[in-house]
Protein backbone atom coordinates (compact mmCIF):
# COMPACT_ATOMS: atom_id res chain seq x y z
CA UNK A 1 0.00 0.00 0.00
CA UNK A 2 1.38 3.11 -0.91
CA UNK A 3 0.02 5.51 1.98
CA UNK A 4 2.39 2.59 4.11
CA UNK A 5 5.34 3.00 2.32
CA UNK A 6 5.51 7.32 2.76
CA UNK A 7 4.88 7.20 6.90
CA UNK A 8 7.71 7.49 8.96
CA UNK A 9 9.32 4.47 9.74
CA UNK A 10 8.26 2.57 6.59
CA UNK A 11 11.72 0.97 5.85
CA UNK A 12 10.69 -1.81 8.69
CA UNK A 13 7.44 -3.03 6.72
CA UNK A 14 9.38 -3.27 3.28
CA UNK A 15 12.83 -5.02 4.95
CA UNK A 16 10.32 -7.33 6.78
CA UNK A 17 8.17 -8.17 3.49
CA UNK A 18 11.49 -9.02 1.68
CA UNK A 19 13.02 -10.99 4.14
CA UNK A 20 9.46 -13.10 4.49
CA UNK A 21 9.52 -13.37 0.65
CA UNK A 22 13.23 -14.73 0.83
CA UNK A 23 12.99 -17.15 3.72
CA UNK A 24 9.62 -18.33 1.98
CA UNK A 25 11.49 -18.89 -0.89
CA UNK A 26 14.72 -21.03 0.50
CA UNK A 27 12.14 -23.28 2.55
CA UNK A 28 10.34 -24.02 -0.91
CA UNK A 29 13.40 -24.59 -2.23
CA UNK A 30 14.25 -26.89 0.21
CA UNK A 31 10.38 -28.81 0.77
CA UNK A 32 11.60 -28.99 -3.19
CA UNK A 33 14.58 -30.90 -2.62
CA UNK A 34 12.43 -33.64 0.29
CA UNK A 35 10.23 -33.85 -3.08
CA UNK A 36 12.54 -35.02 -5.11
CA UNK A 37 14.52 -37.21 -2.68
CA UNK A 38 12.12 -38.30 -0.36
CA UNK A 39 13.01 -41.87 0.50
CA UNK A 40 9.09 -42.86 1.08
CA UNK A 41 5.84 -41.81 -0.85
CA UNK A 42 4.42 -40.62 2.77
CA UNK A 43 7.56 -38.05 2.79
CA UNK A 44 6.72 -36.51 -0.39
CA UNK A 45 3.19 -36.55 0.19
CA UNK A 46 4.08 -34.03 3.15
CA UNK A 47 6.92 -32.31 0.92
CA UNK A 48 4.11 -31.33 -1.05
CA UNK A 49 2.14 -30.52 1.46
CA UNK A 50 4.16 -28.25 2.83
CA UNK A 51 4.38 -26.43 -0.60
CA UNK A 52 1.22 -25.41 -1.11
CA UNK A 53 1.29 -24.21 2.99
CA UNK A 54 4.44 -22.18 1.74
CA UNK A 55 2.25 -20.45 -1.02
CA UNK A 56 -0.37 -19.71 1.17
CA UNK A 57 1.86 -18.33 3.49
CA UNK A 58 3.70 -16.15 -0.07
CA UNK A 59 -0.03 -14.87 -1.07
CA UNK A 60 -0.62 -13.54 2.51
CA UNK A 61 2.69 -11.48 2.34
CA UNK A 62 2.09 -10.42 -1.40
CA UNK A 63 -1.07 -9.35 0.00
CA UNK A 64 0.21 -7.01 2.39
CA UNK A 65 2.87 -5.79 0.04
CA UNK A 66 -0.16 -4.57 -2.82
CA UNK A 67 -2.35 -4.05 -0.51
CA UNK A 68 -5.01 -5.55 -2.75
CA UNK A 69 -6.97 -7.75 0.00
CA UNK A 70 -8.98 -9.73 -2.96
CA UNK A 71 -5.83 -11.96 -3.24
CA UNK A 72 -6.83 -13.31 0.47
CA UNK A 73 -9.33 -15.44 -1.27
CA UNK A 74 -6.85 -17.29 -3.40
CA UNK A 75 -5.11 -18.35 -0.22
CA UNK A 76 -8.75 -19.47 1.44
CA UNK A 77 -9.28 -21.47 -2.07
CA UNK A 78 -5.91 -22.78 -2.64
CA UNK A 79 -5.74 -24.10 1.29
CA UNK A 80 -8.49 -25.54 1.02
CA UNK A 81 -7.53 -27.36 -2.02
CA UNK A 82 -4.30 -28.75 -0.22
CA UNK A 83 -6.25 -30.06 2.35
CA UNK A 84 -8.69 -31.71 0.20
CA UNK A 85 -4.81 -33.58 -1.54
CA UNK A 86 -4.17 -34.55 1.51
CA UNK A 87 -7.56 -36.66 2.48
CA UNK A 88 -7.33 -37.76 -0.84
CA UNK A 89 -3.73 -38.75 -0.75
CA UNK A 90 -3.59 -39.93 3.12
CA UNK A 91 -7.08 -42.50 2.11
CA UNK A 92 -4.69 -43.36 -1.13
CA UNK A 93 -2.27 -44.36 1.08
CA UNK A 94 -4.09 -45.79 3.76
CA UNK A 95 -5.52 -48.62 0.69
CA UNK A 96 -2.41 -49.18 -0.86
CA UNK A 97 -0.99 -50.50 2.85
CA UNK A 98 2.67 -49.73 3.89
CA UNK A 99 5.71 -49.91 1.60
CA UNK A 100 8.52 -48.08 0.13
CA UNK A 101 8.13 -45.29 -2.49
CA UNK B 1 -14.23 -50.65 3.25
CA UNK B 2 -12.14 -48.20 5.10
CA UNK B 3 -12.97 -46.84 8.70
CA UNK B 4 -13.72 -43.24 8.31
CA UNK B 5 -12.08 -40.64 11.08
CA UNK B 6 -13.99 -39.38 13.90
CA UNK B 7 -11.79 -35.60 13.48
CA UNK B 8 -12.36 -35.73 9.37
CA UNK B 9 -16.33 -36.43 10.08
CA UNK B 10 -16.59 -33.35 12.53
CA UNK B 11 -14.81 -30.92 10.31
CA UNK B 12 -16.58 -31.98 7.28
CA UNK B 13 -20.12 -31.68 8.97
CA UNK B 14 -19.01 -28.07 9.41
CA UNK B 15 -17.16 -27.75 6.62
CA UNK B 16 -19.87 -28.03 3.81
CA UNK B 17 -22.26 -25.55 4.85
CA UNK B 18 -19.26 -22.72 5.15
CA UNK B 19 -17.84 -23.74 2.09
CA UNK B 20 -20.96 -24.00 0.27
CA UNK B 21 -21.74 -20.24 1.51
CA UNK B 22 -18.54 -18.83 0.68
CA UNK B 23 -19.01 -20.39 -3.02
CA UNK B 24 -22.76 -18.13 -3.36
CA UNK B 25 -20.07 -15.40 -2.23
CA UNK B 26 -17.87 -15.92 -5.05
CA UNK B 27 -20.47 -16.66 -7.52
CA UNK B 28 -22.61 -13.30 -6.72
CA UNK B 29 -19.51 -11.38 -6.51
CA UNK B 30 -17.93 -12.66 -9.68
CA UNK B 31 -18.72 -10.14 -12.31
CA UNK B 32 -17.07 -6.84 -11.10
CA UNK B 33 -14.17 -8.86 -8.41
CA UNK B 34 -11.81 -12.23 -8.57
CA UNK B 35 -14.96 -14.84 -8.54
CA UNK B 36 -17.43 -16.11 -11.12
CA UNK B 37 -19.35 -19.72 -12.13
CA UNK B 38 -16.23 -21.36 -12.62
CA UNK B 39 -13.96 -21.11 -9.19
CA UNK B 40 -17.50 -21.23 -7.39
CA UNK B 41 -18.17 -24.42 -8.69
CA UNK B 42 -14.68 -25.44 -8.15
CA UNK B 43 -15.44 -24.53 -4.47
CA UNK B 44 -18.38 -26.15 -4.01
CA UNK B 45 -17.70 -29.38 -5.35
CA UNK B 46 -14.43 -29.27 -3.03
CA UNK B 47 -17.35 -29.20 -0.17
CA UNK B 48 -19.22 -31.89 -1.58
CA UNK B 49 -15.71 -34.04 -2.25
CA UNK B 50 -14.55 -33.06 1.66
CA UNK B 51 -18.10 -34.78 2.84
CA UNK B 52 -17.66 -37.50 0.27
CA UNK B 53 -14.37 -38.41 1.39
CA UNK B 54 -15.48 -37.99 5.49
CA UNK B 55 -18.91 -40.03 4.79
CA UNK B 56 -19.43 -42.30 1.75
CA UNK B 57 -20.80 -42.10 -1.70
CA UNK B 58 -24.23 -42.60 -1.22
CA UNK B 59 -25.03 -40.00 1.25
CA UNK B 60 -23.74 -37.45 -1.12
CA UNK B 61 -25.21 -38.61 -3.74
CA UNK B 62 -29.00 -38.17 -1.58
CA UNK B 63 -27.92 -34.54 -0.44
CA UNK B 64 -27.15 -33.90 -4.51
CA UNK B 65 -31.05 -34.85 -5.35
CA UNK B 66 -29.48 -34.50 -9.18
CA UNK B 67 -27.83 -36.88 -10.82
CA UNK B 68 -24.64 -35.10 -11.53
CA UNK B 69 -24.83 -35.42 -15.27
CA UNK B 70 -28.24 -33.90 -15.24
CA UNK B 71 -26.80 -31.39 -13.42
CA UNK B 72 -24.60 -30.48 -16.57
CA UNK B 73 -27.38 -31.07 -18.80
CA UNK B 74 -29.32 -28.51 -16.67
CA UNK B 75 -26.38 -25.66 -16.71
CA UNK B 76 -25.62 -25.98 -19.72
CA UNK B 77 -29.56 -25.79 -20.91
CA UNK B 78 -29.62 -22.61 -18.53
CA UNK B 79 -26.41 -21.30 -19.93
CA UNK B 80 -27.61 -21.04 -23.28
CA UNK B 81 -30.59 -19.74 -22.55
CA UNK B 82 -29.19 -16.82 -20.86
CA UNK B 83 -28.28 -15.64 -24.04
CA UNK B 84 -32.01 -15.87 -25.81
CA UNK B 85 -33.63 -12.74 -24.20
CA UNK B 86 -31.16 -10.30 -25.72
CA UNK B 87 -32.51 -11.19 -29.41
CA UNK B 88 -36.11 -10.08 -28.01
CA UNK B 89 -34.74 -6.44 -27.30
CA UNK B 90 -33.48 -6.15 -31.36
CA UNK B 91 -29.82 -7.00 -29.64
CA UNK B 92 -27.10 -9.59 -30.69
CA UNK B 93 -27.61 -12.86 -29.05
CA UNK B 94 -25.61 -13.14 -25.68
CA UNK B 95 -25.73 -9.04 -25.00
CA UNK B 96 -25.44 -8.70 -21.12
CA UNK B 97 -28.88 -7.33 -20.05
CA UNK B 98 -29.44 -5.39 -16.82
CA UNK B 99 -32.47 -5.23 -14.83
CA UNK B 100 -32.32 -2.87 -11.68
CA UNK B 101 -35.20 -3.60 -9.21
CA UNK B 102 -35.79 -1.59 -6.44
CA UNK B 103 -37.11 -3.44 -3.26
CA UNK B 104 -38.83 -1.83 -0.45
CA UNK B 105 -36.64 -2.52 2.38
CA UNK B 106 -33.24 -4.73 0.86
CA UNK B 107 -32.39 -2.00 -1.47
CA UNK B 108 -31.31 -1.76 -5.45
CA UNK B 109 -30.78 -5.31 -6.79
CA UNK B 110 -29.15 -6.09 -10.35
CA UNK B 111 -30.36 -9.27 -12.15
CA UNK B 112 -28.25 -9.71 -15.13
CA UNK B 113 -28.71 -12.29 -18.16
CA UNK B 114 -24.50 -12.86 -17.34
CA UNK B 115 -25.76 -13.95 -13.48
CA UNK B 116 -27.81 -16.57 -15.61
CA UNK B 117 -24.73 -17.75 -17.46
CA UNK B 118 -22.62 -17.81 -14.22
CA UNK B 119 -25.04 -19.87 -12.72
CA UNK B 120 -25.11 -22.18 -15.45
CA UNK B 121 -21.60 -22.60 -15.54
CA UNK B 122 -21.33 -22.80 -11.81
CA UNK B 123 -23.78 -26.27 -12.27
CA UNK B 124 -21.77 -27.45 -15.29
CA UNK B 125 -18.24 -27.40 -13.15
CA UNK B 126 -20.32 -28.58 -9.85
CA UNK B 127 -21.98 -31.59 -12.22
CA UNK B 128 -18.77 -32.52 -13.86
CA UNK B 129 -16.17 -32.86 -11.07
CA UNK B 130 -18.90 -34.27 -8.87
CA UNK B 131 -19.70 -37.23 -11.99
CA UNK B 132 -15.61 -37.88 -12.17
CA UNK B 133 -14.97 -38.16 -8.01
CA UNK B 134 -18.29 -40.25 -7.71
CA UNK B 135 -17.14 -42.23 -10.57
CA UNK B 136 -13.39 -42.60 -8.88
CA UNK B 137 -15.06 -43.26 -5.72
CA UNK B 138 -17.26 -45.79 -6.73
CA UNK B 139 -14.49 -47.19 -8.85
CA UNK B 140 -11.98 -47.61 -5.76
CA UNK B 141 -14.48 -50.31 -4.05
Amino acid sequence: MSLMWSTEGAGLLEWVIIAAFALMCLSLGLATLRLLLGPTLADRVVALELMASITVGIIAVYTISSGVSDFLDVAVVLALTAFLAAVGFARYLEKRGHGDD
Amino acid sequence: MTSYSLILRTAARFLLPLLLMFSIFLLLRGHDLPGGGFIAGLVASCAFVVYLFAFDVAPVRRMLRLDPRSMVGVGLLLAALSGVPAVFFGEAFFTGLWLELELPRIGEIKLSTPLVFDIGVYLVVLGSVMAIVMALAEGEE
